[in-house]
């Protein structure tokens, strides 16, 4: 299927992968050698080190290509894929550090219980489409309106966005705040062209948009570059104003409402 | 042992929760019934994510000359006639609405000028044909079918692995697993169980599958005395990324060359031209100025030769490189830069029209495709071979036991075209999710033996007794796909495929005496090894298929016996689990195919 007897010998070296291990709340890093070549992503190491060294090391992984958003972690620090993210890109002459996301409660080496991220789904209301356009059931819709969309719907759930979120991960505000993700998520719906229902209110109250005080830490962390903080936060925070705290509309919604009274 | 297990009761279990088990799973809902959702992962991560071209339904909203006819023709044609024709009815006939209660479910396609869903040209479909969302289709439809899915009231069960399927007297009645989290086993009481678990490529070394294909689904229907049919072919994508080394294997998706991308060798020649199989010359550009037009929406010219079906192309790949005409890392070149000789902004259309593909190739590879050609090569893809189901209902051979998506076999035939897996999901998906529910409905009484859990949870725990400092389940893993890489691959004979096969008996040994170290605890070397049975099984079956079926058709090539033979036409090769626990493999014949289809067929040609 492939030529690999002819393939050119690569730069291959040692280095060092300083990897978190452990259970729970006890955990520690743990230094392995793994010999590796240019062109090799965190990942292959971690594979690799679990293949031939360590076969317990728990690590989540699906594609391997960026899309499927299973492989976060946390590499020298910074939130990471650990699929997308080249060995050329590190220090070649320092131990590679690999740790576990460090906003949600840890399970075992990598993994950590991401599980709060789909209750917050949940509690995001769902899709609801106007009536269909044409007799046959179907729907009318220029490109331009749906490329809007498209930016906030390639959002593959890594949760690094969650992870680095002050909010989140400092401030621990895990029951008043849904996050970057899934403001994101309420920004995906409240600009469908199809979608009828009204999220601001529940912005506002349960979700808790007003935690968010844009430092666009998620926007940095987003390995699909979605513009979080400019087109999906700070959209829906003036909706939110526009809604409820905005003196000129609510005089005008108040005169209205007198005139058609009396 | 008895009783040590958590139990929950489901009236419908789908298992695996890609596209086609979580629309099983929102039909049998929508019925009324209790349904679980088990899967072996995060929810969302399932292999449908990576599915970029596009899903196919013949819903002419950009040549209106395309209807459900034509879609069965293309489809039986690209399965070399030996597809369960019921299926690629079926599957012709919903796909349409399937896509369309998909926009309904909030999905956003790419729109036609005139704003209606843009179809886009794909191998082997004479019209454009697939829906799409960029290069990203499959992300956007298993989202679409997540966010519904979870309003359903539908009880999902992540990152469990199922090990076993539970039977009382012929029947299916639930399934055994156990939770990656913590290894605790669960019993999981089901009156229906779908199978819904995705392909085998973790069979193979080079392969576009992450680790949960091991071919769980195909190996659990078997043991539990299921069918499998068509076990012989794989689908090689032609197109997988190649270099640097750690990326090989990574999807490079068909739409590339649906928007114009051209094959070359390392002499710039575009050696597609070179061979065109006879009975797709009346379809097929005979020089490069047509097959350009086609790409861009001429619908009187035919299609380029690199859209020819994925098994032809993977096979002059292969001749290239074998021929010494390869790229410096074993493949050859796709090139969709070359377009800015034709439209002004070629770089930003690329952009616009292959995202994820721009992205993957400069992160990974340090590549702009929209200026330089991509280095790519053959991968394994998918299994077009599965569970045998009955094709109105998708119930397996075993009552009870439904399939839907890659694990089942028929409607793809001895080759899958580009975009006909998507739709197969939905449709199917629906099928089975509606026909397990009425199943479940009518069967409710069953009883549970506990002596089966207790054999699994045995057989799972074995490899924690055991002190050997032999192969390891990594070792063990690589050393089948090195073997079914090497001789029951792209290109197959009888002496390779039969070593392979003495091969997977002495490596069934190995796997048997497996130790793992450490706790239950997310332990992927236990799972790992757990996961060997099922990749045994299935390398099996394919191999024993592939020695059975002495001709070349579709995904099945046999360098001695290159030609096509239309005695292998009229039935496909089944495998049951014999009674001494050996394979059995017969042949099926194919039911005469109705009349009105093979008129069909023939106003098609």
């Amino acid at each position: 299927m492939d030529a690999s007897s002819a393939l050119p010998t690569e730069n291959t070296r040692e280095q060092t992968f300083r990897l978190w291990r452990g259970e729970r709340d006890e955990g520690e890093f743990q230094d392995f050698k793994a010999t590796v070549t240019d062109g090799m992503v965190v990942l292959d190491v971690v594979l690799q080190i679990q293949a031939e060294q360590a076969n317990d090391l728990a690590c989540r992984w699906n594609c391997k290509a960026g899309k499927c958003g299973s492989c976060s972690a946390e590499v020298n620090g910074k939130p990471k894929l650990m699929c997308m993210t080249r060995l050329d890109q590190l220090p070649a002459n320092e131990p590679v550090t690999v740790e576990p996301m460090r906003a949600f409660p840890h399970v075992k080496d990598l993994v950590t219980d991401v599980s709060w991220n789909f209750e917050q789904k949940m509690k995001v209301a769902k899709f609801q489409p106007r009536a269909p356009d044409a007799p046959d059931g179907t729907w009318r819709m220029q490109q331009a309106d749906v490329d809007r969309v498209q930016e906030f719907r390639k959002c593959i759930e890594c949760f690094l966005c969650q992870d680095v979120c002050h909010v989140l991960r400092d401030h621990h505000k895990h029951d008043e705040f849904i996050g970057p993700r899934f403001i994101t998520y309420v920004a995906a719906l409240e600009m469908h062209p199809l979608d009828t229902a009204d999220r601001i209110p529940a912005l506002k109250e349960e979700h808790g948009v007003g935690f968010c005080n844009i430092t666009k830490c998620c926007t940095e962390v987003c390995p699909e570059h979605i513009q979080i903080t400019d087109n999906a936060i700070i959209p829906l925070k003036e909706r939110v104003v526009d809604q409820f705290y905005d003196p000129v509309g609510k005089l005008v919604k108040i005169f209205s409402r007198r005139s058609t009274n009396t | 042992m008895t009783g040590e297990y958590e139990t929950v009761e489901h009236d419908v279990l789908v298992i695996g929760a890609g596209g086609a088990g979580l629309r099983a799973a929102i039909e049998a809902a929508s019925t009324g019934v209790r349904v679980g959702l088990v899967c072996k992962s995060l929810l969302g991560k399932a292999h449908t994510v990576m599915a970029e071209g596009g899903v196919a339904a013949a819903m002419g909203n950009v040549d209106d000359r395309d209807d459900w006819k034509v879609h069965f023709a293309d489809t039986m044609r690209g399965g070399q006639y030996i597809n369960n024709w019921r299926m690629a009815e079926l599957h012709a006939r919903e796909a349409g609405a399937r896509v369309n209660e998909l926009e309904a479910w909030g999905a956003l396609f790419d729109r036609t000028p005139d704003g209606r869903i843009l179809q886009r040209n794909f191998g082997g479909h004479k019209y454009p044909r697939l829906a799409h969302v960029g290069d990203r289709t499959g992300l956007e439809m298993i989202r679409t079918l997540q966010d519904h899915g979870i309003h359903q009231g539908i009880d999902i069960h992540m990152e469990v692995t199922i090990v076993a399927l539970l039977t009382d007297g012929g029947r299916v009645c639930g399934a055994f697993g156990y939770d990656r989290e913590r290894g605790r086993f669960h019993v999981y009481k089901a009156a229906a169980v779908v199978m819904a678990t995705g392909g085998i490529g973790r069979a193979f070394k080079i392969t576009s599958n992450s680790w949960e294909y091991t071919g769980d689904g195909h190996a659990l229907a078997y043991d539990a005395g299921a069918a499998l049919q068509d076990m012989e072919f794989v689908q090689f994508h032609p197109t997988g990324m190649i270099w640097p080394p750690s990326v090989r294997g990574i999807l490079v998706t068909e739409g590339v060359r649906g928007e114009g991308g051209i094959l070359k060798n390392n002499q710039g020649k575009r050696f597609m031209f070179d061979n065109i199989p006879d009975n797709y010359k009346s379809s097929t550009a005979d020089n490069l100025e047509e097959g350009w037009k086609y790409v861009t929406g001429d619908k009187n010219s035919r299609r380029p030769p690199e859209l020819l079906t994925r098994d032809h192309v993977a096979r002059m790949i292969m001749r290239e490189v074998k021929e010494g005409r390869g790229s410096p890392h074993g493949g050859v070149f796709l090139d969709i830069a070359w377009i800015k000789e034709h439209i002004p902004n070629a770089a930003e259309h690329i952009k616009r029209k292959l995202p994820s593909m721009y992205h993957q190739f400069m992160q990974l590879a340090g590549i702009d495709i929209t200026k330089e050609a991509m280095e790519i090569g053959p991968t394994t893809h998918y299994v077009m071979g599965g569970i045998r189901v009955d094709g109105d209902t998708q119930m397996s051979t075993v009552p009870g036991l439904f399939a839907c998506g890659e694990v089942a076999a028929g409607l793809h035939g001895a080759n899958r075209l580009g975009g006909n897996s998507l739709s197969d999901l939905i449709v199917f998906g629906q099928r089975a999710g509606e026909h397990a529910a009425k199943f479940a409905k009518a069967n409710k009484k069953y009883t549970i033996d506990p002596a089966q859990a207790d054999n699994a949870a045995r057989a799972a725990l074995a490899p924690f007794d055991r002190t050997t400092t032999a192969d390891g389940p990594f070792q063990v893993q690589e050393a089948l796909q090195e073997t079914m890489h090497a001789n029951v691959g792209i290109v197959r004979n009888d002496a390779d495929l039969r070593s392979a096969l003495a091969t997977i008996n002495t490596l069934r040994e190995k796997a048997a005496n497996v130790a793992v170290r450490g706790n239950r605890n997310y332990n992927p070397g236990w799972n790992t090894a757990l996961d060997l049975p099922s990749l045994l099984t299935v390398s099996e079956a394919l191999t024993r298929a592939a020695i059975a079926r002495e001709e070349s058709r579709g995904g099945h090539f046999r360098e001695d016996k290159p030609d096509k033979d239309p005695a292998f036409g009229t039935f496909n090769f089944v495998i049951t689990k014999g009674a001494d626990g050996e394979m059995q493999l017969k042949r099926e014949q194919i039911p005469e195919m109705p009349a009105n289809l093979k008129a069909i067929i023939e106003e098609n040609k």
